[in-house]
């Protein structure tokens, strides 16, 4: 069985690869996700590939779509996917397009217009519970994300409602185009907001795997609360030229940039 | 005493006009509670809209859920619960449906083809009075740009509750516009609707008229007698889906007669005028005139009926634009009538 720290460092080595397509990728989203995907394909998510349908399972909804390089490694890794069509990223007639399509297997909703997935996750927390279903709903969002009105309206809903099948992953990487979320428009104070808006908040480091585990495992965190996991991470994690920049929005590796992108994630630097 | 809505159902046996009296909406209610009590699966998704909750709320509160004033949570919302296998009925106005939520309705319901049906009121100028932040004059033209979506616009409270019905088991997502106060009943009976085919309300083989919406629907039924009495025929669908269109019923009408005068209230960008231009000029060519708002904000305070007839919608306007119609074809036969008539003269001096 191969561990989750090799797993999601293979789902780094497979973003890195796909950014080599001309389009390129949006790398530092997506490295900053791969231990909290890793953890919830690998030992949280209700989800199988042979039922992809099964009506108790638990739903994922990647609301910053931009990230799906790492959705899609992850997905391959688990099975929804054939490894070998990662190649096809982005390339013309690839089902893998730069945010995720309908009908892709894992794939519950396309998203990539930012502040959509929140409501989607609610609408599937709110009909398990209003019709005595198991189903959890996860759902990540980009920390930049939480600029969109919309996703305070579904906040707020949810809180209201309690839905402690509802669970909202912020990655908390702090960067966005421009900048710091902090210089754009502040977030922050983070936690307060979500917990003044009927949440219950953990905080968590992004990319420690125990953590992210015990954190999984602990949710609700607060029963009769949705939970929001504030995981904090690094954008362009593993990558040492691509950690914390906001350059690493969207790159296009080179065949000398991917070799040297490789270079430093298999150096193994882990903080 | 608390009454049920069912015991404020009139019974079967009373009159037609009894049993629908009211504003659509309120006929609505009436049929989306029916249709939730023998359809476990129906939900009702709110906005605060005000009305559901004492009807559907109170019956069935496990099915009923409201996001509050939150229209784009209402469709995310609703394209989960309907993602899920549920059958949402989701409900705000007709604005904020196809242009605050716009997007969500186009990616998360539309773009997956989740059967939600958004039911939305004060569709057109039914909001009167309240001004143009509560008008929809350009949610037709919004709607009909997202694939998969059926658009259904009642033309009185008996077709609102018949589309209902009809649209209940299709596969796909579903926009039902509805008005604001009470409109005269277009139907004596109960009217069959077939989604995405036109209902001929008259027939008629000089010009058509073909109209969407309550008043414009009156209008064209008024226009239509008028115009008898002028000795021209008008033909008179009641086209009540927007989407998907029925071009063969448009086609038909452009084949069959001189032009075809288009009603609606909406604006006359985008909407059903600019939808039958962008069938006819494609395959039958043939003169359309259409009625509806012109490109500008209606700042004009009053009911829906006076903003209509100040905006340029009204009996009048389609009787005049049918005779110009009409006058128009007689126009174009002119140079073919007299060569036949010259042939025919030359014949008899041979």
């Amino acid at each position: 069985m191969t561990s989750l720290e090799e797993r999601a460092r293979r789902v780094r080595e497979r973003v890195l690869k796909m950014g080599t397509n001309p389009h390129g990728v949006h790398v530092g989203g997506s490295l900053s996700l791969a231990e909290i995907l890793t953890v919830l394909y690998g030992e949280v998510l209700r989800v199988s590939p042979g039922q992809p349908d099964r009506p108790d399972r638990d739903w994922f909804v990647l609301s910053k779509g931009h990230a799906s390089a790492a959705l899609y490694a992850v997905l391959a890794e688990h099975g929804f996917l054939d490894p070998a069509e990662l190649d096809t990223y982005a390339q013309a007639g690839s089902r893998l397009a730069g945010h995720p399509l309908r009908k892709l297997p894992g794939v519950e909703f396309p998203t990539g217009s930012l502040g959509h997935g929140l409501s989607l996750g609610l609408g599937v927390a709110l009909a398990a519970r209003r019709t005595g279903g198991t189903s959890r709903a996860f759902v990540v969002l980009g920390d930049g994300e939480l600029q969109e009105g919309s996703v305070w309206e579904a906040a707020m809903s949810a809180g209201h409602e309690g839905l402690d099948n509802l669970v909202a992953i912020v990655d908390r990487n702090r960067l966005q185009i421009t900048g710091g979320t902090e210089q754009c428009v502040s977030l922050e104070p983070l936690p307060d907001r979500w917990r003044s808006f009927g949440w219950a908040v953990t905080e968590v480091d992004g990319h420690d795997i125990d953590a992210l585990r015990a954190t999984f495992a602990a949710v609700p965190a607060t029963p009769g609360r949705p939970t929001v996991v504030i995981a904090n991470t690094v954008k362009g994690k593993g990558v040492r030229l691509f950690e914390d920049q906001k350059k690493s929005h969207a790159v296009q590796l080179t065949p000398r940039l991917h070799q040297r992108a490789l270079a430093s994630l298999n150096a193994g630097r882990t903080t | 005493m608390t009454v049920t809505v069912a015991e404020q159902l009139p019974a079967t046996e009373d009159s037609f006009a009894d049993r629908y009296a009211g504003a659509t909406r309120d006929v609505y209610r009436r049929t989306l509670l029916d249709l939730a009590r023998r359809d476990p699966l129906v939900f009702c998704v709110d906005t605060d809209t005000g009305g559901l909750e004492t009807t559907f709320g109170t019956e069935l509160p496990g099915r009923y859920i409201n996001v509050g004033i939150a229209e784009a949570n209402l469709m995310g919302v609703s394209a989960g619960l309907a993602a899920t296998g549920l059958r949402p009925y989701a409900h705000t106005l007709s604005g904020f449906a196809a242009a605050r939520a716009c997007e969500q309705l186009k990616v998360d319901i539309a773009g997956n083809n989740l059967p939600v049906r958004v039911v939305v009121t004060h569709g057109g100028l039914s909001s009167g009075h309240y001004g143009p932040t509560h008008h929809a004059v350009d949610d037709l033209a919004i709607l009909r740009t997202m694939p998969n979506l059926t658009i259904v616009v009642p033309a009185d409270a008996a077709e609102t509750e018949q589309a209902v019905l009809a649209t209940a088991d299709l596969p796909g997502p579903v926009l039902i516009r509805l008005g604001r106060a009470a409109t005269p009943l277009v139907h004596d009976t109960v009217p069959e609707f077939v989604p995405g085919r036109a209902a001929q309300l008259r027939d008629g083989d000089d010009v058509t008229i073909v109209a969407t919406g309550p008043h414009p629907v009156l209008m064209a039924l008024r226009a239509h007698d008028e115009l008898a009495a002028l000795g021209i025929s008008a033909r008179v669908l009641n086209m009540h889906t927007i989407k998907p269109l029925d071009t063969a019923a448009l086609l038909r009408a452009a084949r069959e007669t001189a032009g075809i005068v288009t009603v609606e209230d909406h604006l006359v960008i985008g909407g059903l005028g600019a939808a039958v231009c962008e069938v006819v000029t494609q395959d039958a060519p043939v003169r359309v005139r259409r009625i509806g708002v012109p490109d500008r904000f209606i700042d004009r305070v009053g009911d829906e009926h006076d903003l209509l007839v100040a905006a340029g919608v009204s009996t009048e306007r389609i009787v005049a634009q049918g005779l110009a119609l009409a006058e128009a074809q007689r126009n174009d036969r002119a140079p073919a009538e007299r060569h036949q008539a010259s042939r025919a003269g030359s014949s008899s001096r041979g």
